[in-house]
């Protein structure tokens, strides 16, 4: 009795996922593949894999957009996450990556031996793997009203801490991330500068710094390029000027 | 081209070296000895007169570095041979000094030619030392793996050969194609390409590549040829337009998922060929390295080729990335070119 499974194939070559499509009809003696979505780059895979409820993904890592890598990671973090199996032709940084991990992968072109041995062990990626494979993000990805939405980070101007989320604000509206903030200054350092305990500014969209004095007690606030805010340095966070004055 | 490697200062340690060091003298003395014999046995003879004079203070050298390798490779590698200059220029004087019995008149001047001797001797064998530990470095191993990596283009060739599997069921005359169009373009990737080739078959060539990443990239790929009026005989450098092409689908439509357009113009004017290729370029889209790899490689062939008369130039016009390339216009002889086209025939 040939084993059922729920598919999505992701890759940009048409001509690929035709290719997979093939074997994994070849392969109906002992699975009989049901091909639930197919996807086209990493951000319509995110998309797919929260649409389609899946046992595994197949997942082209050279894409355009968002890479096969940082979809997983965006994938795993999602409820109920189909399995995923990376695909690629040459990538010789990612593949001792996946051996380090152990995480399973093929190599193009496929082979039909390999394609059956990865279907017949197919195991969850831990995020905290999928972590790993993608250690920077380049867009943010949340749930909200049932949709899935995705912030790239360049678009980001500073994230703040509130309460249990953080508040990752762009030129049009806000969005509520579910990480923290040293989580995040681990992962973007070069790109966020910390001004205060509950703020990180973008650097690309930073334009400098303005001193306001009160009552004797001068602090310092961060101008934004063409945005009316003005987000407070804290004192600890002083030399953050200091070094930004240096700099420029 | 490489990045300056840190200057290797042999290891004293090791006997291997030691023994390189004083057969390079022994080199160096029977050189000078067959130039100043008239014949070869006279000169074997000066030869053995010469090692004679040298053995002591050789030995006595090396047994200095010997003894002071810890502490010579404790210093930074340019002072350390700085050190071992010294210390070969003072141990031949020494050798000197204790043979002539100080009383010579022209002491100063007797003892300036061994100090130089010597200074010069080990100038030579460390500048060897260091040559030899460069060629075996493994940064240059990896040099050249990527310089294969980049004639190879693994990324391209699987991805292609993974193209042609899956049309193998579905349109086997396409996959057949492809499958010819891929041999074609390995075969001048792979072959010595220092000749100058016609245009047509650079435009051939170009052809080629281009239908092979339509397949991959199927609608996303599209591409303006303006190229009516390209003499077929004009000679350029092979692989030039090319990796021009394969520069723009990396960078211009592969990172954008809905894909973009490339424009060709190939034309002569004023005696001269001009080559602009354009492509989308995005801020968005990181860019990748290879890209000035790619430009700066075929901008040293031109070089080679046609020194000053040929350029390469690089704008950004708008959202276009452009590439023009200009040299002189040189048209293959007709005598030549069906000389070269019944080659095979005799």
């Amino acid at each position: 009795m040939a084993t059922r499974i729920r598919a999505i194939l992701v890759d940009d070559e048409i001509l690929a996922r035709e290719r997979l499509a093939d074997l994994l009809q070849d392969l109906a003696e002992d699975f009989t593949v049901e091909i639930v979505a197919q996807a086209g780059n990493g951000l319509a895979a995110i998309e797919s894999a929260a649409a389609h409820p899946a046992d595994v993904m197949l997942l082209d890592i050279q894409m355009p957009g968002m890479n096969g890598l940082e979809a997983a990671r965006h994938i795993a973090a999602l409820s109920n996450p189909p399995a995923i199996i990376f695909v690629t032709a040459f990538d010789e940084h990612a593949l001792q990556a996946f051996e380090l991990r152990a995480v399973d992968y093929l190599l193009k072109p496929v082979r039909l031996a390999r394609l059956r041995e990865a279907l017949a062990r197919i195991k969850p990626l831990t995020p905290e793997d999928a972590a790993a494979l993608a250690p920077r993000r380049t867009h943010f990805s949340l749930l909200e009203r049932g949709r899935i939405w995705r912030v790239p980070v360049a678009e980001v101007l500073y994230l703040r801490a509130e309460l249990r989320y953080v508040t990752a604000r762009t030129r049009d509206r806000e969005y509520l991330l579910d990480e923290s903030l040293v989580k995040l200054e681990e992962e973007f350092g070069g790109a966020f500068l910390r001004i205060h305990r509950n703020c990180l500014v973008a650097r690309g969209h930073l334009e400098g710094f303005q001193r306001l004095v009160d009552e004797g007690d001068g602090h310092w606030l961060a101008l934004l390029k063409d945005w009316p805010e003005r987000l407070p340095v804290s004192r600890r966070q002083m030399h953050v000027v200091r070094e930004f004055v240096k700099g420029a | 081209m490489t990045k300056e490697t840190q200057i290797a200062l042999p290891d004293f340690h090791n006997l291997g070296i030691l023994l390189r060091a004083v057969i390079a003298v022994q080199v160096l003395g029977l050189l000078v000895a067959l130039t100043q014999a008239a014949t070869p046995l006279l000169a074997l003879e000066l030869f053995f007169r010469y090692a004679a004079f040298l053995e002591p203070p050789l030995l006595l050298v090396v047994l200095i570095l010997y003894l002071a390798a810890p502490w010579l490779n404790a210093m930074p590698p340019r002072r350390a041979q700085l050190v071992c200059v010294a210390i070969s220029a003072l141990g031949a004087v020494f050798w000197q000094a204790l043979l002539e019995r100080p009383d010579a008149a022209d002491e100063s001047a007797s003892l300036l030619r061994p100090a130089l001797l010597g200074a010069a001797a080990a100038m030579l064998i460390l500048a060897w030392f260091d040559w030899r530990a460069r060629r075996l470095s493994p940064a240059l191993a990896e040099a050249r793996l990527q310089a294969l990596q980049a004639r190879i283009r693994p990324h391209f060739l699987f991805n292609s050969i993974n193209s042609v599997l899956s049309l193998m069921r579905s349109n086997p005359a396409r996959a057949e194609t492809a499958l010819e169009n891929l041999a074609e373009l390995y075969r001048v990737l792979m072959a010595d390409n220092r000749q100058l080739s016609p245009l047509g078959r650079e435009m051939e060539l170009a052809r080629a590549y281009l239908d092979l990443e339509s397949l991959r990239l199927g609608e996303r790929l599209q591409v303006d040829w303006r190229a009516d009026n390209a003499p077929a005989e004009a000679l350029l450098p092979a692989l030039v337009l090319q990796p021009l092409l394969e520069n723009a689908v990396c960078h211009g439509i592969e990172p954008q998922p809905q894909g973009g357009r490339i424009g060709v113009d190939i034309f002569a004017r004023d005696a001269q060929l001009n080559v602009v290729v354009r492509n989308p370029c995005h801020d968005e889209t990181p860019s990748r390295p290879g890209n000035r790899m790619a430009l700066s490689n075929i901008r040293e062939r031109l070089a080679l080729h046609f020194d000053a008369e040929a350029r390469l130039s690089v704008h950004r016009v708008g959202d276009e990335f452009v590439v023009q390339v200009v040299i002189p216009l040189r048209i293959r002889d007709s005598r030549s070119a069906r000389e070269a086209s019944h080659g095979n025939a005799h």
